[in-house]
């Protein structure tokens, strides 16, 4: 049973300093803050998936009573290392992102036009603004064909992920 | 199924929100985590930078370490003399030697008669996208511009009168490309566009002599409105180590060493600083605590000629005392060597071995005191091109794009007008004709952090061992990411890194032994069997350089098989490396590829780049750029 614990607390301090390492590199003036609108990147790049309603929801818990616009490290890392060790928010798997293209492609017709991708990406759901539309545009865009083949952007766009 | 896509959300959600909702959610990661690989990426290029600053120190130790064990009959009194000779800077009657020089028929490039014209300058600019300017012309360039050079003050005073907006650039550091692409933006000097350059024009790309022939050109011809301060770049010995030396010795092997010489001494007479309508200060690195214009304006700032150098040797001893240190070497260390902090105070500046760190209390003070409303300064090199500080006080003004690589910044410059607001403008050389992925800036950073791994191998495997006692030759990932820092104390994110940097890993154990041989991949002509030897060149790599082009007095980038044993004798001793003689004799001997007897330089250092190692294959990495001199 020893062994158990002090492999849990190895665990946790592991996890611990993972969550600082990627903190730090925000915190510009070394005082173990960074600014709010860097959470989202903070949290995703430990390899969460959650959706900006969900990020909110964590921003407020960890933020201050009176927000400064600044997150503390010491209200991040509990918070932060519930989420990881309760593997809340995880990765969406390439087939079912596939699956949601499929499901926009109404006539199935293998791709997508740029104009009904943006439709849905601009109004519906939690929607892009222009220029995450413009940046995710430029990179699924075929452009001898002007649209936009999903099936190779998931393919693509996996592949430099596992980088 | 349903529920994996949005847990929180009931089912009578359309199916295409959800399809969207999903796409968003997953795209936003991406977006996130390549923010996290370009900031990384940064990180890595930014300590590196930092690291190769306290080589320098090293260096100046070392120095320091001849001077103690000086004594007359020993062999390091040659070394010794190189180092500390009087530099003949010699007579105006020498600098007219350059009339005697003629230029050939045959020369296609442009021809240079004085006083110069603004489309003599304007020839100058186009001619130097493909040509080269005759060494009779650079002379003549020089002599004319130290004339001008010597009559200015100090400190320039200008003024935005006649509704003129002034045209502020920071760091250029050889990037000819973004020299052209701020004139093609913005337009030519003139008497209708005034422009303030800040600074280190030379040193790391490869135009640095063009940057300073155009900007003096330009200087001659429009006198009043094109306005030079001083970087610690324009600094000799700083040269020698980062690449202006090699530079001008390449592109003009007769008369480059006389070129060098006068450059040494029109370096020496550039302006500390311009102050623009009473209110704006304009400097290359900063301020401290006891920056006083007017005593600077009245100091003879062509005495100084190395301020480094000259600043290091006269504390060497009581560098953490600043107190004691009011000098002008001091007063002018800090103006181009100090760096903003966000803490109050002002300390030594330790990472670049000179000037200071210096806090928001004091911007506050010596503003009030002079009575300036803002700073502006370049020296570090800012991801978008500028960044303030200090509640927007201070300024910071970059503008070299792509410094460390291609993509990894923006390069700004500002415009001015009478009420003193800055606007900037920012741009990237070459942003049409590469596809700049964060991918390739990012494979170049772990390339040179990987060759910063190869240098410290033998410290890390011993740093590995203390968490593997039974020596099975594997530790846990989290165990290498600790000691990983605590040996390089390059402050890097090593967890996210990780998959960067080691390949195969079982049961998140990795097998560091062969880590390291993979890593290891060189590429030299020497047979080097001594592996101990080999780390220890990597590490003092750039620390040699500097040392063998300081020996070689007569620039002819050879140096003899003995002064390399000399040097390279007392600098293990320094370093307390155990390698012996005979392994350096014969190191010497194998590196002297022609077997005349001498050693060229440039071949030296190319022997010891670090080639391949890339350890996740990619099919799109035609050539490999190797970030050898950073």
């Amino acid at each position: 049973m020893a062994e158990d614990k002090d492999s849990a607390e190895a665990i946790v301090s592991e996890v611990h300093r993972k969550i600082s390492e990627a903190f730090d590199v925000f915190d510009h003036e070394f005082n173990k803050t960074v600014d709010v609108r860097e959470i989202g990147t903070i949290i995703r790049s430990l390899g969460c998936f959650p959706s900006e309603g969900e990020l909110h929801d964590i921003i407020a818990e960890i933020e201050e009573e009176e927000p400064t616009g600044y997150i503390c490290f010491e209200k991040f890392l509990p918070t932060m290392t519930t989420v990881l060790m309760e593997r809340r928010f995880r990765p969406i798997p390439e087939d079912l992102l596939l699956q949601a293209f499929e499901v926009l492609d109404q006539q199935k017709k293998g791709h997508l036009e740029p104009e009904e991708l943006t439709k849905y990406l601009t109004q519906e759901g939690e929607p892009f603004t222009p220029e995450e539309m413009e940046e995710m545009m430029s990179a699924a865009l075929d452009p001898d064909r002007n649209v936009i083949f999903y099936k190779d952007f998931v393919s693509m766009m996996s592949v430099d992920n596992h980088r | 199924m349903c529920c994996n896509i949005l847990p929180r959300h009931p089912h009578h959600i359309p199916t295409a929100m959800r399809a969207a909702l999903l796409i968003q959610r997953w795209y936003r990661q991406y977006v996130a985590r390549l923010e996290m690989r370009r900031r990384c990426t940064w990180n890595i290029f930014q300590s590196i930078e930092y690291a190769g600053e306290q080589d320098q120190i090293k260096l100046y130790n070392f120095f320091g370490y001849l001077m103690d064990h000086f004594t007359p009959a020993s062999s390091e009194r040659n070394l010794i003399s190189h180092i500390f000779r009087e530099h003949d800077i010699g007579r105006d009657v020498e600098w007219e030697s350059y009339k005697s020089i003629e230029v050939p028929e045959l020369y296609s490039g442009p021809h240079l008669s004085f006083p110069m014209t603004f489309s003599n300058a304007a020839e100058l600019v186009e001619a130097f996208k493909n040509k080269q300017l005759h060494s009779r012309y650079v002379l003549q360039l020089l002599v004319e511009s130290w004339r001008r050079l010597r009559i200015l003050p100090n400190i320039s005073q200008i003024s935005t009168c006649h509704s003129k907006e002034i045209t502020i650039c920071g760091d250029l550091h050889g990037h000819l490309e973004d020299l052209l692409l701020v004139f093609y933006k913005n337009g030519l000097p003139s008497s209708e566009r005034p422009y303030v350059f800040n600074g280190d024009y030379v040193d790391r790309g490869k135009d640095s002599l063009e940057i300073l022939l155009i900007l003096f050109s330009f200087l001659l011809v429009y006198p009043n409105d094109v306005h030079l301060n001083r970087g610690n770049h324009e600094d000799h010995i700083v040269n020698l180590r980062y690449g202006f030396t090699k530079e001008v010795l390449g592109k003009y092997k007769l008369h480059g060493k006389k070129i060098l010489k006068l450059l040494q001494k029109i370096f020496s007479w550039l302006p500390l600083a311009t102050v623009i309508d009473h209110k704006v200060l304009v400097l290359h690195g900063g301020i401290s605590d006891t920056t006083d214009l007017h005593l600077l304006s009245r100091v003879d700032r062509h005495k100084v000629t190395n301020p480094l150098f000259t600043f290091f040797f006269i504390c060497y001893k009581v560098f953490s005392h600043r107190t004691l240190l009011i000098n002008i070497p001091t007063l002018i260390v800090d103006l181009l060597w100090s760096d903003p902090m966000p803490q109050d105070g002002c300390i030594p500046n330790d990472v670049r071995g000179g000037g200071c760190y210096w806090g928001p209390n004091v911007t506050e003070e010596v503003l009030r005191r002079h009575n300036l409303t803002l700073l502006i300064r370049s020296h570090e090199c800012k991801q978008e091109g500028y960044e303030f500080c200090h509640n927007r006080k201070v300024l910071t003004i970059f503008s070299a794009s792509n410094y460390y690589e291609v993509g990894s910044n923006r390069g700004a410059y500002i415009r001015m007008g009478p009420d003193l607001v800055p606007h900037f403008i920012q741009y990237q050389a070459n942003s049409e004709d590469c596809v700049c992925s964060v991918g390739q800036t990012e494979r170049s950073a772990l390339k040179a952090l990987r060759e910063k791994l190869f240098a410290h191998k033998s410290e890390l495997v011993s740093a590995f061992q203390v968490y593997d006692p039974e020596h099975k030759g594997r530790i846990s990932l989290g165990n290498w990411a600790s000691a990983m820092e605590a040996v390089l104390k390059l402050g890097l994110p090593w967890r996210m890194l990780r998959s960067q940097l080691v390949g195969e890993t079982v049961d998140g154990m990795l097998d560091y032994q062969l880590w390291f041989r993979e890593l290891s991949i060189t590429e030299h002509k020497t047979e080097l069997s001594n592996a101990n030897l080999l780390e220890t060149m990597y590490k003092n790599h750039s620390n040699l350089e500097t040392i063998f082009r300081i020996i070689d007095t007569d620039n002819s980038g050879l140096i003899s098989l003995e002064e390399f044993r000399q040097t390279w004798k007392l600098l293990s001793t320094h370093l307390q490396t155990d390698i012996s003689d005979k392994a350096i004799s014969d190191l010497a001997v194998s590196i002297d590829f022609n077997k005349d007897g001498s050693i060229d330089i440039n071949e030296f250092m190319e022997a010891f780049r670090l080639v391949g190692g890339d350890l996740l294959q990619h099919e799109d990495d035609p050539s490999a750029q190797v970030l050898h001199e950073i």
